[in-house]
């Protein structure tokens, strides 16, 4: 046991030196999923919670019991009672059967609520009418179309707080994941489908956004930066962009969808209508009068 | 097909360098001390199925080597890839290293390390002789090496994929992947895949027609129990990995639909298929490992496991949930709420038999005799990591939270938590338990728990980070980030973790090498050493070819336990007349075997029909010649056994 506890002593040493140190480097460090910014990622932030506590219940006494009863029963300790040919005992059988029962039981009762409640795709219960927002994965950069306003943005989506946003998200690319960590919920980014996200900001905040599904070299590449602002700055935003002359067309998209990564923000103040539309279609071909496939009724 | 092929790049180079110097040294090796017609005759042609397991596990370490240093090249260009710094790998580079990772850790690693424990175990445990089918083994191990094998051609001919480890399309159609890489890993995964699934039909076959007399299913020891719920997960989930490869390389080969983004094909298809054949791999691994510990802490707690019905029921469940669940990993896909809440419940649900299992593990050492040998290290921190990682896997079942956490560096660290605290513990205690039935003397035990320290101390400093940093909101499989997500300090400790974690891995050669050096102080002369209670330890070690010289009678569970306990010193040995045993002979058949999928799947990866045809009419001409081949057995005659056993019994004695 003694060359055994002084390699254990000495790795633990490291480890706790290692974890110290740790500390100190990442203070002051935004830990996005524990700081959300908006409901959905509250939502997740206490149901992670939630569910951590609930099972500590049997997590810490599998933990405390194997430590005490390795310890109490080691072969040195004659002392202890030895009972060799003791191998069932129904009651406390039907003991741990039955509290894992009972967690899993309350655990699934919320999941089932939850995962309702946070459904990608359901629209949030909101005053406000919500802004929509077409999202278009491509290699390896992140396009984004207001319908609404008629403008276009590369890498960079703005968007007012305290408003329900409404993403309508597509690829034309391999498979991405749209990801914004402070506000919570991803979905994934198909060709030739439509899936959903809704989230919303409580205040002005500037977040990170990314693709969460590896789709090739240019991936590491593929941000954007996400901005929650005031209804006056996202209204006088949309002005802004809606002066600058270039204009946004399946000419221009066909360019733009040629592979790059690390691409700069650009802006478009006029985005061709229908355009989401196209790139959803386009693979629908050889029957490109068929309807836009969205994953399932909203 | 040229010469430039091969890649220009510097790590590759080495690596190719690095293989052709280890061949050159072995080749060399086997010439100087005349070794080929003893490695051709007592190994590679042998269907003796403690050699195959032998063969199995050789190779599982020497990709397990390859698979550390990729993972070691990752966590390095994490380490360094901050803001401006690039590091040292290109994006396309580090896909394939993080593919190749992927494949090597679960088909190269983990499967061969668990069907050689099958190999060593198995047929010994139940009292049997050899597997049903010796030559469907000998096949099996062929196939897998030819693929063992096309994979690391795949390092330095051409290119690996790089589309992560489950290769989802449309990145891994012609349109984003038009190169070899994806070739290979159809190809590696479709011959390594089909050698899988023969041995997990001739072990099921083992199990439920070999068994000793007297051995009832409920007699039967709990690594039989797991390994037969493994095996009949094998069956089951294989042909859906072989059907989708299929449909995929028809994509790539003949230009069809089935996965594509257009002409009506379907990503999400593949994603559905690929996880209903990748969800129950992760428990047909698992399952095992819980068998291997069933074993190993009873004998060191001196006592019978506690709850066996209990613990037969909880791995037949978790090997039937395992086929309900594989939706939860693509919450983020898409489906409905309903469908969602669905697939996250029916995973939690899992987590009520393994808790079962943790309890009934604690209750087999509680009022027991514990000692602290090297496998029972490995049980206690088992314990230890892999109930923090079903914690963390329980979270990410949460459809609400994975939607969160889906794709982070949270989830790489859940499942590295499963797969080295559950998996890779499972099977290093599993081996350093029964290797001295194998090779006839124990494993240097202060290595061993040497080893055990740098593996656990560097899993928890390599994946702890992983968390934080999937809280921190980073995903997987990034070769570069802005330095102001202050992800750097936290990449370099998992850095160091996997630098630890390889000191394990070299402290666990030094073992090796150790216990060979010390073998006749470490010497197994009993061959039960460690007050062993089934049947494989009635027998000497190392074990004889035949296993058996007399098939035991079996009264009860824990078969050896009980007759140690009834007559100590008759033991296994009851006066009972040697018989006349058949044994299969040796054949080269599947060597060659082995040998023409691998011309096939080279072949078919570089679009040479003609050679692809040939590898292809190879193996099928070489089964229809072996199939009319009579002479598949031999006869060792009762007088030759009865002098075989006494030599065994003196040098015993």
């Amino acid at each position: 046991m003694s060359t055994m506890s002084r390699t254990s002593i000495f790795l633990v040493l490291v480890a706790v030196g290692l974890v110290s140190l740790l500390a100190h480097l990442s203070g002051g460090i935004d830990i996005q999923i524990l700081n959300p910014q908006g409901p959905i990622a509250l939502e997740q932030k206490r149901l992670i919670i939630t569910a951590v506590l609930l099972m500590l219940i049997v997590v810490v006494p599998v933990y405390v019991l194997a430590a005490l009863i390795a310890w109490k029963y080691r072969a040195t300790n004659t002392d202890a009672p030895y009972t060799p040919d003791h191998d069932h005992d129904q009651r406390i059988e039907i003991v741990w059967w039955t509290i894992p029962l009972l967690i899993i039981l309350t655990l699934g009762t919320i999941t089932w609520k939850t995962t309702h409640a946070l459904d990608p795709f359901r629209p949030l219960d909101s005053t406000v009418s919500p802004v929509t927002i077409q999202v278009v994965a491509l290699n390896w950069k992140w396009l984004f179309i207001y319908p609404e306003y008629g403008i276009a943005t590369v890498n960079y989506v703005a968007f007012p707080e305290d408003t329900p946003v409404s993403f309508h998200i597509t690829a034309d690319a391999p498979m991405n994941s749209f990801w914004i960590p402070s506000l919570g919920s991803q979905i994934y980014a198909m060709a030739g489908m439509s899936t959903r996200l809704h989230l919303l900001a409580d205040q002005p905040g500037t977040y990170h956004g990314l693709s969460a599904n590896w789709s090739g070299e240019g991936f590491s590449g593929m941000k954007f930066i996400a901005q929650s602002l005031s209804r006056e700055d996202f209204d006088s935003w949309v002005a802004a962009v809606r002066q600058i002359s270039s204009v946004f067309d399946t000419g221009e998209y066909d360019l733009l969808a040629l592979p790059s990564s690390h691409t700069p923000v650009r802006y478009f103040g006029h985005a061709q209508p229908g355009l989401y539309d196209y790139v959803v279609n386009k693979y629908m071909q050889p029957h490109d009068t068929m309807p836009v496939r969205v994953l399932h009724d909203e | 097909m040229s010469f430039a092929a091969l890649p220009p790049n510097a790590i590759v180079l080495s690596a190719f360098l690095f293989m052709i110097a280890l061949a050159g040294l072995i080749i060399g090796a086997l010439f100087y001390y005349k070794r080929w017609r003893w490695l051709w005759d007592e190994w590679l042609t042998s269907l003796d199925a403690k050699k195959i397991g032998v063969m199995y596990i050789i190779v599982g370490f020497v990709m397990l080597v390859r698979g550390a240093i990729d993972a070691a090249l990752m966590r390095g260009q994490q380490a360094v890839a901050a803001g401006d710094s690039l590091g040292y790998l290109s994006p396309e580079h580090f896909g394939q290293i993080f593919t190749a990772h992927g494949v090597i850790m679960i088909f190269f690693v983990a499967m061969p390390l668990m069907f050689g424990l099958f190999n060593l175990v198995v047929p010994m445990q139940i009292g049997a002789r050899d597997v049903a089918f010796p030559f469907l083994n000998s096949l099996s191990f062929w196939l897998f090496a030819a693929a063992a094998v096309l994979m690391n051609i795949s390092l330095v001919y051409g290119e690996f994929a790089s589309i992560g480890w489950l290769g989802y399309p449309p990145l891994s159609e012609l349109e984003y992947s038009p190169g070899v890489g994806v070739d290979y890993y159809i190809w590696i995964l479709q011959i390594a895949g089909l050698g899988s699934l023969f041995s997990a039909i001739n072990f099921l076959v083992t199990i439920l027609k070999m068994r000793a007399p007297g051995m009832t299913l409920m007699r039967m020891p709990m690594f039989e129990w797991t390994t037969l719920a493994s095996v009949v997960l094998v069956i089951v989930i294989f042909p859906i990995l072989t059907a989708t490869l299929a449909m995929l390389s028809l994509d790539r080969l003949l230009g069809m639909h089935f996965f594509t983004s257009d002409f009506g094909g379907n990503a999400m298809m593949y994603v559905n298929l690929i996880w209903a054949w990748g969800h129950p791999e992760v428990y047909v691994l698992i399952l095992p490992a819980f068998g291997a510990f069933s074993e190993i802490v009873p004998t060191f707690a001196k006592k019978r496991l506690f709850g066996y019905s209990s613990m037969v029921a909880a791995s037949i469940v978790i090997c039937f949930l395992s086929f309900v669940v594989w939706l939860h990993h693509f919450f983020t896909m898409g489906a409905g709420a309903n469908v969602n809440a669905f697939f996250g419940i029916a995973t939690m649900v899992i987590a009520i038999p393994t808790g079962v299992k943790v309890f009934n593990w604690l209750a087999t050492m509680y009022r027991g005799r514990i000692t602290f040998t090297t496998p029972m290290y490995w049980f206690l921190g088992f314990v230890g990591t892999f109930t923090l990682g079903g914690m963390t896997g329980v979270m990410m079942a949460v459809p609400g939270i994975d939607f969160q956490m889906h794709n982070s560096l949270f989830l790489v660290a859940h499942f590295h938590n499963m797969v080295i605290g559950g998996v890779v513990f499972g099977y290093l205690a599993a081996l350093s338990f029964w290797f001295p039935k194998i090779f006839g003397f124990t494993l240097d035990e202060k290595w061993g728990i040497r080893a055990f320290w740098c593996w656990l101390i560097g899993f928890f400093v390599a994946f702890m980070p992983l968390y934080l940093l999937g809280f921190m909101g980073a995903t997987r499989r990034l070769e570069h980030y802005d330095a102001s997500t202050g992800w750097q300090p936290l990449f370099i400790v998992a850095g160091i973790g996997v630098v630890i974690i390889a000191l394990g891995i070299v402290f666990q050669a030094v073992q090796l090498v150790v216990s060979i050096i010390k073998r006749h102080e470490y010497a197994d002369t009993t061959g039960d050493p460690w007050d062993g209670r089934t049947l494989e330890w009635s027998i000497p070690s190392p074990a004889p070819f035949y296993n058996f010289a007399i098939i035991p009678a079996v009264h009860g569970r824990d078969a050896f336990w009980e007759m140690k306990q009834s007559d100590p010193i008759v033991q296994a040995r009851p006066a009972q007349e040697y018989v006349d045993i058949e044994l299969p002979c040796n054949t080269p058949v599947g060597v060659y075997i082995g040998a023409c999928a691998f011309v096939f799947g080279f072949a078919i990866v570089w679009h040479m029909w003609w050679l692809a045809l040939l590898g292809f009419l190879g193996v099928v001409g070489l089964l229809i010649a072996r199939s009319f081949d009579e002479n598949t057995e031999y006869i060792l005659p009762a007088a030759e056994i009865a002098r075989l056993d006494a030599a065994y019994t003196q040098k015993t004695i």
